[in-house]
């Protein structure tokens, strides 16, 4: 149940912020609000009325607009086609001819009036995520909404673009919009909100001001103290195990994704590599793992050449990798967790050679495993997809490191994962650290690659920018991620659009 | 400061590929253009190759030695290769493209009408005659996909509307009563299509590979069991009549093909106009796309993407079905089994050739047509080249364009992707 009884009420011109952690079920609330889910009981009052949403379109009429954290735009289409969709201006009758020049102006002028510049004949692919999401925004005032739903939406955004969001929203609750603003960064819920409802496993467990301290807020949103912090020791970096010279990869547009990118990780270390999603993060790791083609550059682990390595022939030289998404390249959902945990070694002993599994071998692993890394399972026969995200996850990573490691890459390797498994997981990799293997960790969220990591790297349009200590001040690193490098007052300027697709945010809602 | 280092960014520069796609194409347009001149000017014979401007060897004409015209046409797919392979701005790349492949073409033909002759009022009327049912087709399979439903059953919905237009044409006497029943024998298909592929969530390539085997085996039996008995009564449908525009249909070449013809050549041509100009112009048009590429986006702006599918897969029911009417109501006077052999693939071959836009397809399908008009040409003349060759060729053009050889060839987004909301 992602959804347990939840009492919320919006009044007119504020910001309501719902704060909560990955899978507290903020989303699917709003989505039933929205009409995109049907609640199994309770109601919806708008303006004193009961109203039902069977489909967004109920949800429109009754002026509620949503930004959705994974952005609602068609790629292919142009600013003002997209905000025309569904509500397209036409003339002549029945023959729906599309007023082009009619949305063009709506555009300009909503843009005008709330601070939002769009180009309205940009084509959406082209445009960077923080573009894109001013296209919803647009595309939900365009229709006179009273109520405006932001899903997560700075979780895309580098930390000057969510001020000038902020700024945004401002305008708009002046303008007497109301705003429920779903998030689980506790300092934007500070700076914007009027007033904060807090969710956890589905349930409303309790409201507060602005002026609420930020740990009690934290308490109340995972339901005890908790500290980011990972406890570790210096590091002892060792010899130089992974290097990177000048990597180019090119995504799958053909667009220069990593762009120039010179790395080392020592043995020992962890190396975060920081940055706004969709900066080439993503190609960089797959590079390394011989899951995309490079263009240029070379890449070593301890002189051996990486790159002319097939992803499996990497994985046996001694390289450990947990994929960014999960159920995508992680874990093969329908199968076992005992089969999950084999999925690299099936065909070596113990578990098995060229022609048939040994059953007996796999399962005392497995069970080995399941202790060993807290996996929270009914059985180790049951499918993975039957567990919840954080423990799958903790599937990945057993699998991953029960092989003896010289390097270790990680990419997002808590994204979706409750903050029990968090805390266990960081420690793992800390733990594999300091048994003497180089680690990598990329992630989009600045706290963790701060918490983790002994030298961060900030990654901008496909450069690392720079390598900096993680004492570094978050308004230093922000900069960065922005571009800006210390010293120059520009953002600077690379051949690759810094995010063509809208990128995956952070939160995967149970259903 | 405590930034360690910061990196110069100054341009970072990898060697461009050498084989980019024009240089590919261009080494591909060479090669070819070598092969029309070396093979068929050897084997041409110096015999004039005569070209005429009517329907038979009357008339005026154009007249080339035959040799000299394989060479000449094979050197200039040469050199719109070379130019190419040295390098041309890309809007000059379809241009000098199209130059090459008519060279290699008329090249082929100088060879092989050396000492004979090719009426070219024939061979043009063939070819929108014999594209007709393929730019129906087609037409059938740009509303359905760029809605997102793919439509492998355009082969079904040819046969059917094949079947309806004999069947009624005949028992009513009206051969406007069989067009429209053509439609209904289509839109029968689709709505099964439809049902199966939007409501029921089958793999839509599965639904259509069994619907076209559900529309042979119901005409084929129908056919053998009703039409070849009593073929009186329900296998003679009336023809389609021939129109004539006074004063247009005297225009040389383009005159007795597009003003001298029967109404079915209009129709597909507004069709793919209209469709055309809906597309990019209309509300309609625009939710189309939306759907097809991104339904989620369109369902959360209010737009009914299952109720759009059904429309769309239906209108093409419609469409193809009217292509159907062309094999029982123009180009023969009856039924036959399995009477369509395989335009319905032809059809979808032509889609995707034509990059899913329908002018894009209409110019595929007319190629196709070429090349089964020039098939039959051939047997005609007793060529020594097996017509089959061209038979094979949308085929063959299809596997190359799907290889990505000719440029970027991407289905919508959401093409064949069944839409479940939540």
């Amino acid at each position: 149940m992602a959804n347990d009884h939840i009492d919320i009420t919006v009044e007119p011109g504020e910001v309501h912020a719902l704060l909560g952690e990955n899978g507290a079920g903020k989303s699917t609330l709003m989505n039933q609000l929205y009409g995109l889910l049907q609640p199994d009981e309770g109601e919806f009052l708008v303006d004193g009325r009961p109203r039902t949403f069977r489909s967004p379109r109920d949800a429109i009429a009754a002026g509620i607009g949503m930004v959705h954290q994974h952005f609602m735009l068609v790629p292919v289409f142009t600013v003002a086609e997209n905000v025309a969709l569904g509500a397209e201006r036409t003339r002549g009758g029945v023959a729906g001819w599309l007023d082009r020049r009619r949305v063009r102006r709506e555009v300009v002028e909503v843009s005008e009036r709330y601070g939002l510049p769009v180009d309205p004949d940009a084509l959406v692919e082209n445009l960077p995520v923080g573009a894109q999401q001013r296209v919803e925004i647009v595309k939900a005032l365009t229709r006179d909404v009273d109520l405006l739903i932001l899903d997560e939406p700075t979780a895309v955004l580098t930390p000057q673009e969510t001020d000038e969001l902020l700024t945004v929203m401002r305008s708009l609750t002046e303008s007497g919009k109301s705003i429920v603003f779903i998030t689980h960064k506790l300092k934007e819920v500070k700076a914007i909100a009027d007033r904060i409802t807090v969710i956890r496993r589905g349930r409303t467990v309790g409201t507060a001001t602005p002026e609420t301290p930020e740990d009690e807020l934290a308490a109340l949103m995972v339901g005890r103290d908790v500290t980011l912090e990972v406890g570790k020791a210096a590091s002892q970096p060792g010899r130089e195990v992974l290097t990177v010279t000048g990597l180019i990869v090119e995504d799958d547009r053909g667009v220069r994704a990593v762009n120039g990118v010179d790395l080392s990780v020592r043995a020992g270390e962890v190396l975060g590599i920081a940055g706004v999603q969709g900066n080439g993060q993503t190609e960089l790791v797959e590079a390394l793992m011989g899951l995309r083609a490079a263009r240029a550059g070379a890449v070593t682990v301890d002189g051996e050449d990486l790159l002319g390595m097939s992803t499996k022939q990497i994985l046996r030289s001694g390289v450990g990798y947990v994929p960014e998404d999960r159920s995508l390249d992680g874990v093969v959902k329908e199968f076992t967790v005992a089969e999950n945990l084999v999925l690299d070694t099936y065909d070596r002993a113990p578990y098995g050679n060229a022609v048939k599994l040994n059953p007996a071998a796999i399962a005392a692993a497995a069970r080995e495993r399941v202790e060993q890394f807290d996996i929270r399972t009914s059985s180790p026969d049951a499918p993975v997809s039957t567990l919840s995200g954080g423990n799958q996850q903790k599937v990945v990573v057993a699998r991953e490191m029960s092989r003896p490691l010289r390097l270790f890459i990680a990419a997002q390797p808590t994204r979706g994962v409750d903050v029990g498994s968090i805390e266990f997981i960081h420690g793992r990799i800390v733990r594999e650290r300091d048994s003497g293997a180089a680690v990598l960790v990329v992630s989009s969220e600045l706290d963790e690659v701060v918490a983790l990591a002994d030298r961060v790297a900030v990654m901008y349009r496909g450069r690392v920018l720079a390598v900096v200590d993680p004492q570094t001040p978050r308004e230093e690193l922000g900069l960065l991620m922005a571009g800006v490098t210390p010293g120059a007052d520009k953002p600077a300027d690379g051949v690759t659009p810094g995010a063509g697709e809208p990128a995956d945010g952070a939160e995967e809602e149970p259903k | 400061m405590s930034t360690a280092t910061v990196e110069d960014l100054t341009e970072v520069t990898a060697p461009d590929r050498f084989w980019n796609r024009q240089r590919r194409l261009g080494a591909a347009l060479v090669l070819i253009g070598l092969l029309a001149t070396v093979v068929f000017g050897a084997l041409a014979t110096g015999e004039s190759a005569r070209f005429t401007l009517s329907e038979n060897a009357e008339g005026a004409a154009l007249d080339i030695q035959g040799q000299l015209g394989a060479v000449l046409f094979g050197l200039v797919a040469v050199g719109a290769g070379v130019a190419m392979l040295i390098g041309v701005a890309p809007r000059w790349q379809t241009t000098l493209l199209s130059i090459g492949i008519v060279g290699f073409v008329v090249s082929f033909l100088c060879w092989q009408v050396a000492g004979k002759f090719l009426p070219l009022v024939d061979t043009v009327n063939g070819t929108l005659q014999l594209g007709l049912p393929l730019i129906l087709g087609a037409m059938a399979g740009v509303l359905g996909e760029r809605s997102g439903v793919v439509n492998v059953a355009i082969e079904a919905q040819l046969l059917m509307g094949a079947f309806g237009a004999a069947l009624v044409g005949t028992m009513a006497g009206s051969v406007w009563l069989g067009l429209i029943s053509a439609a209904m024998g289509g839109v029968l298909i689709a709505a099964m299509l439809a049902v199966f592929a939007i409501r029921f969530l089958v793999d839509q390539v599965v639904v259509g590979m069994v619907l076209n085997l559900f529309a042979l085996g119901v005409t084929g039996f129908l056919y053998e069991r009703l039409m070849q008995p009593q073929a009186q009564t329900y296998n003679q449908p009336p023809q389609m009549p021939q129109w004539r525009i006074p004063g247009l249909a005297e225009v040389p070449v383009l005159g007795p093909v597009l003003f001298d013809t029967n109404l079915l050549v209009w129709l597909a041509l507004i069709v793919v106009v209209l469709i055309h100009v809906a597309l990019s112009r209309t509300r309609w048009g625009l939710r189309t796309r939306a759907v097809g590429e991104h339904p989620t986006a369109a369902d959360t702006v209010g737009i009914r993407v299952r109720g759009l599918r059904y429309l769309n897969v239906l209108l093409g029911g419609v469409v193809a079905g009217i292509g159907g009417a062309y094999f029982t109501l123009v180009a023969t006077g009856s039924f036959n089994k399995n009477m369509t052999s395989g335009a319905g693939f032809i059809a979808l071959a032509a889609l995707i050739f034509g990059r899913w836009t329908p002018f894009g397809a209409f110019g595929a399908a007319l190629f196709f047509g070429f090349a089964q008009k020039l098939a039959t040409y051939l047997s005609a003349v007793g060529s020594p080249v097996p017509s089959q060759f061209l038979n094979m060729l949308p085929y063959v053009a299809t596997i190359i364009a799907v290889a990505g050889l000719v440029g970027r060839v991407r289905a919508p987004a959401a093409d064949g992707q069944p839409y479940t909301s939540g």
